[in-house]
This record gives structure tokens, sequence and C-alpha cells, in this order.
């Protein structure tokens, strides 16, 4: 039987002076989720995130772990880990004292510290570089190494603020499934602040889609993806077009979108632009009310009934591919 | 390809010409004149060992060399805690840029004023009838005034801690200011109180500040005579007097010869304190 250890968000508020970073948000974290908290710069995710690692104050409202209340105790008593956008490695120490600083704080002998480093360095796959200053490793090596010295304290939660953002696009794509893999392993709760949603779709069993200080939309991954409640989330999570019809303004997915005839089609477009990529093409077209769609093909369907730029086309979707949105 | 080594010469001739004639020369003519001879009524040209002998002979001079240390060395820990704290508080504890540039101002502002001003200022403050022991006197702390407090040890390290703080705040505040934030997070983070932040992080990683600010005290210091005698009234000596004495007495030789025993040994302690830091990053 897992300890409970929940993390809960409850009307968590960060004021500065009269601006609100985080507007009373709730959120419930169970034990072992992946989450990403998404959204664009200045949203209030990296505050949240730095509320709950306790680097910054909380102004109203509280964070719970497990049965206790965390939001004003210091980071390292609450039971969670950073690990920071630059890494934030001490420049001073090698690879090896920088896993083993906390230890180190604690007053463990050097015995005990190099043996617990060496562990969590065979963790990360970075045992042959434990000598190695931070300023002779590579981004993706300081992020191991930062990750190995979060994990050593043994977190039950931790934070990660946009640990892939300081990487090359290739680097980005193979530490994101390292630390999917880590994460899966080690079975405890990564909380990951970013921007990007290819990288929130990819990593994420959960997704906090946030925008100006409250949380826009959550839960499941796929269930965020496939019914977006709000313009911005669809809009934010991206391949769907945002279509205003008479009945109110809709979600579809672009690869839910069908190309016929203009007649008995739901709506009448105008092909713009035809780009290519490879296993499918992309499509976009206008339609009335000066509103663009993209519409995602793929390579087959698309070459068996080609189109040519300026051509009227309908455009058509599934009823049950259609969302309607809230504002 | 010649073009560019004749520009890449023209370029680097002002400098080597102002160090050849401010710097390199004036250096050649001291080392030279320390192998003179004198007499009671003139100098002559020689290469003789004389000065050296009777300077390295003399008890004198290890006393006074000694109390140059014990000068230096007092003010030197004194100026680095001061320094060092007024750095930290500026570079951490002010938030506004704005705020850090104006303290760090007002920091500067005794500058304003010659070192010699600043120095005899502390004359009536310290001096016997001056306004601590008076102020001491009727808060009854004292029942007569404290002899100790001017033209003594005491009152030079004061004048000297006060003249050379600036120089250890500044490298240190510069050194402070590009350590990332983020380091202080990640220590406490890693449970580090804040003591212990500040010994394994901020201390290791502002020893170029602090190195580069312990040159200029100890150089200073060291080479220092006009604070030693207006402080002191005199009463006490370090080298910069012994060489300012024998020049008043036109003895040029066993001054140069002073001179050079003290630059050798300035440049022995600068050169042993660089092996322990590496200052290059930070010039």
């Amino acid at each position: 039987m897992r300890k409970q250890l929940d993390l809960e968000l409850i009307s968590l508020t960060k004021r500065y002076g009269s601006t609100v970073a985080v507007d009373a948000i709730s959120y419930h974290f169970k034990v072992g989720t992946y989450a990403c908290l998404l959204g664009p710069s200045g949203c209030g995710k990296s505050s949240t995130l730095r509320m709950i690692a306790g680097h910054e104050t909380v102004s109203d409202g509280s964070v719970t772990l497990g049965a206790r209340d965390i939001s004003h105790l210091p980071p390292a008593k609450r039971g969670t880990a950073m690990m920071f956008q630059n890494y934030a490695l001490f420049p001073h120490l090698n690879v090896r004292d920088n896993v083993a600083f906390s230890l180190k704080m604690q007053g463990k002998d050097q015995a005990e510290r190099h043996k617990r480093a060496h562990e969590m360095l065979e963790l990360v796959d970075m045992v042959n570089l434990a000598d190695r200053l931070p300023a002779q490793l590579s981004g993706g090596q300081q992020q191991r190494a930062a990750l190995a010295r979060a994990l050593i304290t043994k977190p039950d939660v931790l934070l990660l603020d946009e640990p892939l953002s300081a990487l090359d696009p290739f680097l980005r794509i193979r530490m994101r499934a390292e630390l999917k893999k880590l994460q899966r392993e080690l079975g405890i709760t990564f909380i990951h602040v970013t921007h990007g949603q290819d990288e929130a779709l990819a990593l994420a069993d959960e997704i906090v889609v946030m925008n100006n200080a409250i949380i826009e939309q959550a839960g499941a991954t796929r269930a965020v993806f496939d019914a977006p409640k709000t313009a911005f989330v669809a809009r934010f999570l991206g391949s769907h077009n945002v279509i205003a019809m008479p009945e109110g303004t809709l979600a579809v997915r672009s690869d839910a979108l069908h190309i016929k005839q203009a007649e008995g089609a739901k709506l009448p477009g105008t092909i713009t632009n035809i780009e290519y990529q490879g296993t499918h093409v992309a499509l976009t077209a206008t339609i009335p009310g000066e509103q663009e769609v993209t519409a995602i093909l793929s390579d087959k369907e698309f070459f068996e009934n080609p189109k040519n730029l300026g051509e009227a086309i309908g455009l058509d979707w599934e009823a049950e591919a259609a969302h309607a949105l809230a504002g | 390809m010649r073009n560019h080594s004749i520009i890449g010469w023209l370029l680097a001739t002002p400098l080597t010409l102002v160090l050849l004639v401010f710097l390199v020369a004036p250096i050649l003519m001291i080392v030279t004149v320390s192998f003179w001879g004198a007499t009671e009524w003139s100098i002559y040209p020689a290469f003789q060992f004389d000065n050296y002998e009777f300077l390295l002979g003399s008890n004198v001079t290890y006393r006074v060399f000694f109390n140059t240390f014990k000068y230096a060395l007092i003010t030197w820990a004194f100026t680095l805690l001061i320094g060092f704290t007024v750095a930290y508080y500026l570079a951490f504890h002010i938030r506004s840029q704005t705020w850090q540039i104006a303290l760090f101002l007002l920091c500067t502002i005794p500058f304003l004023t010659s070192n010699i001003i600043r120095m005899i200022s502390w004359i009536p403050f310290l001096g016997r009838n001056g306004i601590a022991n008076s102020t001491l006197m009727s808060m009854g702390v004292i029942d007569e005034p404290l002899e100790w407090l001017l033209f003594s040890d005491f009152s030079v390290i004061l004048a000297f801690v006060h003249l050379y703080t600036l120089f250890m705040v500044v490298p240190i505040f510069n050194t402070m200011m590009r350590i990332d934030k983020s380091l202080i997070e990640a220590a406490a983070d890693n449970g580090a109180t804040g003591w212990q932040t500040q010994w394994h992080v901020i201390v290791p990683l502002t020893k170029p500040g602090i190195m580069i600010g312990t040159i200029f005290v100890v150089a200073l210091v060291m080479g220092d005579f006009i604070t030693v005698r207006f402080m002191s009234g005199s009463q006490s000596a370090n080298v910069g007097r012994m060489i300012q004495n024998d020049i008043a007495l036109l003895q040029y030789p066993s001054a140069s010869a002073t001179a050079v025993i003290l630059l050798i040994t300035v440049l022995l302690l600068i050169g042993t304190l660089l092996r322990f830091v590496d200052i290059r990053k930070e010039l």
C-alpha cells in the first residue's frame, strides 16, 4: 500500500502588489501523475510551481501534500524538489558534489555522500562525468546532473520549471523521453511547467492549461485535447480550427475536416495555401466571415484528388468531431 | 598579412610607451640607485651591496616590516568583514536596481574629499579632549580620557579601514552581482540554511572578488606612509615611513634599497595569493 501523497492546490493565490499572478486556482494531482502546467508566458504557471516549491510565498489559499499543509514550510521540508530552468548547478562544485550537496548540508560524512551520489548518477547515466565541473558539460548532461541533484533528496513530488527550453530541438525530444522513463521508474509525481504544447502532449498524463492567472481547462491529456472547452485552449493546443458558426463557436480538429464538393458541405471555402509535409498535406482555406481553417489530409487522400490554389471547395465534418466552445 | 602585423604593432605602441616611461623606467632607476653609495653629504654611482647589507642586517628593518604586515593583516581582516557585509547587503537584499546603484554611489561619497582630509578629521574626534572622549565621559562610561584612541595603532588601523573598505566593497559587489540568484534558491531547495548557503555557495563564488579586494587593500596599506605618520603622531613606523625618512635625509640609495625590498615582498605576497584563486575571468 502506497503512502497517500496526492498534491492538492486549494484556492491558491499569488498577488504581487495589486497584480494577481495566480487567481485562486484549485487542482488535485494524484500521486504518480506526470502533469504539465501549460500556458503562454505570464499566465501564472511558473508562479504556481514556485509556490508549490516554496520559493514564492503563498498570498492566499494553500498547498497540501498527503495530509500535510505545506504552504508555509521551507522548500526542503516540503517533500518537493525543484529542477530549475537553467539547472542552477553550483559552478564551483563538480557533478558529484553538486548531486551530494543536500547530503552535505545534512552533515552526512563523505563516504555516504559519495555512495549515494554515485547511485543517483547511475540512475541518470552520468557516472563517468562525476568529476566534471558544470561548465564542462553539455546542456543535456547539465540537465541530468540537475535531475540527480533534485532526486537525491527522495522527493515525493518533482517540480520541473521549463526543463527542456534550454536544449536544442533534437536533444529536447531525447531528454523528454528520458524524463518520462524516469518518472515511470520512480513512480513519483512530476509537475512540469512548459509553454510548448507538443512537449505537454508527449509527456503528460494530465495537463493543466492556464491563461490569465486561472486554469482554463484541466484533466487527462487526451480528454482535454479531444474536447477543448474554450477557444483559448483549442488554439493553444494547436491542430484545432476555431470556427465561428451562426449557432456558436466550434472547435474542429484539423484532421477531422473533410474536403468535398461545395454543394451539400457544411461550409464553403477557397483554398489559399497548400503545404506538403511528407506524410500529410496541410490545406488552408478561407471561409465566410474572413476566417481561416486548416485541414490536414493524408498524402494519399490529397493526391488521389488533388486541388489547386484558389479552387472552391466544401468543408465537412462529422457531427461528433465538433465541440461547442464557451466564450 | 604584413599590413596586419604593422597595424598590430602600431596599436600596441602607445600603451607600451606609457608603461616603459612610467613603470619600467622608474623601477629600473630605483633598482640602479639602490646599489649606489652615499656619504653624509653626497651620493655617488657605484655597484655595491652596502645598502642591502645594512638593511638586512638591521633589527629595525625586521621590526618595521613586522609592523607593516601587522597593519596590513588587521586592516585586511576588518575591510573584508565590513566589505563583504556591505556588498552582500547591496547585492542580495536590495531588490531594485535603482536603489542598488543609489546606495552604491552613496558608498563612494567619502571619496569626493582627499584622503588626508578624511584622515585628519578623525583627530578632533579621537583626541584627548575630543568628541569621543567627552561623550563617553559625560555618559559616565569612563572617568578619564582614553589615551589609546588617538596616536596609537588603534587610530592607524581605524583610518586604514575607513580609507580602504570601499576597495573591498567594489570588487566583491561586482562578483556577487554575477551570481545567479537561482543558485540561492537551489541551495534552499537542497536544505541549506542561510549560513550554509553563505559559506558553501556565496563565499566560494565570491572568492575572485575577495582576492582582487585583498590585493588592493594589501598593496595600499603596505605602501602607505602618510596615514601612519598622521594617525600615529609619528610614534609608529612602517616601511613607507622608513623610506620617507631616508628621502628626507637625502639618503636616496638607502631609500631605493628599502623600496626594492618592499616591492619584492608585495609581489611575492600577491603572487602567493593568486596561486589560490583564479581571478582572470573577473578582469
